[in-house]
């Protein structure tokens, strides 16, 4: 109920409500490194290098974070090609990073580390899966903000919320990805 | 000092109350009009709640009679079935020439997994916290509705899809999933280990990750709205415990739950695509399998690291909901508000630290297995002072024994004799001879699954006039409180003897055993008690229903004279909850028989002279 403001509330209940959610989808991240890192210390574990495309694909999502956040300050100063534009780069970067995360998978596999076989790869290929799946619905969101962006005339205090949700999702799964590829460049 | 206060709750709600300007906007129209989204795709919180519970009580019923189709198996595995046959179909295999019908091995276990499943997720996750979260938590802490209405509707219909998943799977050709409610691999991982691994199993894992949601969405709400959404005076520590329980359920549910979800990921991958996260080395039908590198007890790692906080998630809203029951009808205040709540605390945090003890004969590392026995005996502390604490609330009060009481006073009995079996069980030494038997069966039934029931039957009882402004038949409540309550311990009492023996759960029949034939006259003894329980419980599903329509009329607002904000509303209220101001708190819940005043509301101010207390 976002219209009927509570008096005492500093934070806006969906931001808040947002905050859990990336609590919780942090909590199944936290279980499948922990699983990764009890499984590998079971011994039986190949160890390869991380295709060195994730880091490109860290450099692209890191930039559309930054677009997206651009976009946002446009928003604020009602710099309206500015703001349209930051959009849809961050959405547009967003697909290239899905893109070069699939590279990366086909690198993987080039080398010969397969879905199959031995769960140091499986892993791999779950933990960047499942991730990809969250950048996905950060998307989705993105493609609504973006329709937004062009179909909506005023500047109510409801879609500025909208965005800042967005927004916060978006930092929350690239702050994720960057968590994510330390742990992995850190456990081998 | 004693001094009788005087107060006009309209006039006080109305001057006194907290004005958000609720009813100068126009949103009554997406929440009241029209049949579908009144009563079936509803965002109202009180709606929300009554189809959390009506759906819970279906799926208690089927979970109810599948355990009767089993106790029958193992009472009189020498009775025919044959009567079953319409209901059952091919799972009763029927003798040609005797026309003797028997249960198929199979479908024995699928019953017995399809039970665990049901009663554990839909019935005392979802029915429980869904439905009394749902009701009780915007009405208690004086919000209109919950943090975001719409996520909450989807909260119950992605319970509803959960469900309608694992009912399909009922029907399958190869039966539902039958490995057991926990669904530990290599049998839950390969589809061609049993006919329940099949299509069952796929169904079981999409519906309880579509149940995953439903929590997460849940949760996310209710801690929202009890951070965010509280009326002007509601501290924290003014709140109700029943909101205190809810709280910390839906935190332990939302860090735990993830974790599942995690753990059920994987088992798909293994089962869909051939990875080995959890299978090594593996033998079917003397052919060797080509997985190599997994480990089965990563799975039960990550299940039990949910499976434990999920018991706590189970009874800490019963808890909740019998501190209130307790304290309104003994006429007294809670003794020990605050080690409540620091108990509960306790416990939430404890329960993270603690799931290994349900591994300790599954290779793990017995040094390790210390660090779990101590933590697991640490948790009778806190419960140990909830259970106190609810004693000394009735010591003295002056009781109204109506069936929500009964109920209250029920889960307290069932919680200790249940609680102390934990304390054996919690031992990893003395758990090399009990694991796997019927006292383990005895234990978690009796603490978790009959005391959660019994916390949910009081809330039932007591705010079945908030839900439905009438009253539940207190006669046929009695009679199903004492039913279920002999009943209860007829059932489950002679089930630990069974396990000291070594008797163990799961098997088909133990006739062939000649160590467990004295048992047979006891085994049908509980069988025999199991049905007259569930007949108690069909007496309760008829008062429900019945009283729903006619029972006793609610014709004041605060029919048991409690304290908490939920018997300020309208007795039929509408979509906002209250008419016009939401009434501001100034006192905890619990001022029973304080200076001579029977029971003063949380919305009446502090008198002078309390004012002056409550500074020194």
């Amino acid at each position: 109920m976002s219209n009927s403001k509570s008096h005492h509330t500093r934070l806006n209940p969906l931001k808040f409500a947002m905050w859990i959610g990336m609590g919780s989808i942090m909590m199944m991240f936290a279980s499948l490194t922990s699983a990764y890192l009890v499984r590998r210390a079971g011994g039986n574990w190949l160890e390869f290098s991380i295709p060195t495309v994730f880091y490109y694909s860290t450099l692209v999502l890191l930039v559309s974070s930054l677009c997206l956040h651009v976009g946002y300050s446009s928003y604020k100063k009602r710099n309206i090609p500015l703001y349209q534009g930051g959009l849809i780069a961050a959405f547009v970067l967003g697909c290239v990073f899905l893109v070069l995360q699939y590279q990366g998978w086909n690198e993987l596999f080039s080398i010969g580390v397969d879905l199959k076989g031995n769960p140091s790869g499986s892993f791999l290929y779950v933990i960047t899966g499942i991730h990809g799946l969250h950048i996905l619905g950060g998307l989705a969101a993105l493609v609504v903000s973006i329709i937004n962006a062009f179909t909506l005339k005023k500047f109510t205090e409801k879609r500025k919320t909208n965005f800042e949700l967005t927004l916060q999702y978006w930092h929350f799964v690239d702050i994720l990805w960057v968590y994510l590829l330390v742990f992995l460049l850190m456990s081998r | 000092m004693a001094s009788i206060i005087t107060y006009d709750e309209k006039k006080l709600i109305k001057e006194d109350g907290f004005d958000d300007h609720f009813h100068e906007h126009h949103h009554g129209d997406k929440y009241q009009t029209g049949f579908i989204f009144k009563y079936i795709f509803s965002m109202d919180h009180k709606i929300i709640a009554r189809q959390f519970l009506i759906t819970g009580m279906i799926w208690a019923i089927i979970g109810a009679a599948m355990s009767i189709v089993f106790r029958l198996q193992l009472g009189f595995p020498e009775e025919s079935l044959a009567w079953l046959k319409p209901i059952l179909g091919r799972w009763i295999l029927l003798n040609e020439e005797t026309g003797i019908g028997t249960l198929d091995p199979q479908f024995y276990y699928a019953l017995v997994t399809m039970h665990g499943t049901i009663i554990v997720f839909f019935v005392l996750t979802a029915g429980l916290s869904g439905t009394f979260s749902n009701l009780l938590i915007p009405l208690q802490v004086g919000a209109r509705d919950m943090a975001s209405p719409f996520l909450n509707m989807l909260s119950y219909w992605f319970f509803f899809l959960a469900g309608a998943v694992m009912m399909y799977s009922l029907f399958l050709n190869t039966g539902p999933f039958s490995g057991g409610w926990t669904g530990y691999p290599p049998l839950s991982a390969l589809p061609q280990a049993s006919s329940g691994s099949a299509g069952g199993m796929t169904l079981w894992l999409v519906s309880l990750v579509l149940f995953v949601v439903s929590v997460l969405l849940g949760g996310i709400n209710y801690i929202t709205t009890i951070l965010n959404l509280r009326t002007k005076g509601m501290s924290l520590w003014k709140m109700p415990l029943t909101i205190w329980a809810f709280f910390v359920t839906a935190i332990i549910g939302l860090l735990s739950f993830p974790v599942l979800a995690s753990g059920f990921f994987l088992l798909m991958f293994d089962r869909g695509l051939g990875t080995s996260f959890y299978l090594s080395d593996i033998f079917i039908a003397g052919q060797a399998l080509d997985y190599v590198g997994g480990s089965p007890i990563l799975y039960q790692h990550l299940f039990w690291f949910l499976g434990h906080p999920e018991v706590y998630i189970i009874i800490l809203p019963a808890m909740g909901i019998v501190s209130e029951v307790l304290s309104v009808h003994a006429r007294k205040p809670v003794f020990g508000y605050k080690a409540m709540v620091y108990s509960i605390l306790a416990i939430a945090f404890l329960s993270f630290i603690v799931w290994a003890h349900h591994m300790f004969m599954s290779g793990v590392n017995p040094f390790l297995s210390n660090f779990f026995v101590i933590f697991t005996l640490i948790i009778a502390v806190p419960s140990a002072v909830k259970v106190f604490n609810w004693i000394t609330t009735l010591w003295g009060g002056q009781i109204r024994l109506n069936s929500a009481m009964l109920f209250a006073i029920g889960f307290i009995s069932l919680f200790v004799s249940g609680g102390l079996t934990g304390i054996f069980l919690g031992n990893s030494a003395i758990d090399i001879q009990m694991h796997d038997t019927y006292f383990v069966v005895a234990h978690f039934h009796i603490v978790m699954g009959v005391a959660a029931m019994f916390g949910m039957f009081a809330g039932i009882y007591h705010w079945f006039p908030k839900m439905f402004g009438r009253f539940m038949n207190e006669t046929l409540g009695k009679i199903h409180f004492w039913m279920t309550i002999i009943g209860a311990y007829a059932i489950f009492w002679p089930m630990h003897y069974l396990g000291m023996a070594g008797v163990p759960r799961r098997y088909y029949r133990f006739d062939s055993f000649e160590a467990f034939e004295q048992f047979t006259a006891m085994n049908q003894f509980i069988t025999i008690a199991a049905i007259i329980t569930f007949g108690a419980s069909i007496l309760f599903v008829v008062n429900f229903f019945y009283s729903m329509n006619y029972g006793k009329k609610q014709k004041v607002r605060n029919p048991y004279g409690a304290n908490t904000l939920e018997w300020t509303t309208p007795i039929e209220a509408g979509h906002g909850n209250w008419e016009g101001k939401i009434p501001s708190v100034h006192r905890w819940p619990y001022d029973y028989g304080k200076d001579g005043n029977e029971f003063i509301p949380q919305y009446v101010p502090l008198t002078e002279e309390e004012k002056l207390e409550e500074s020194h």
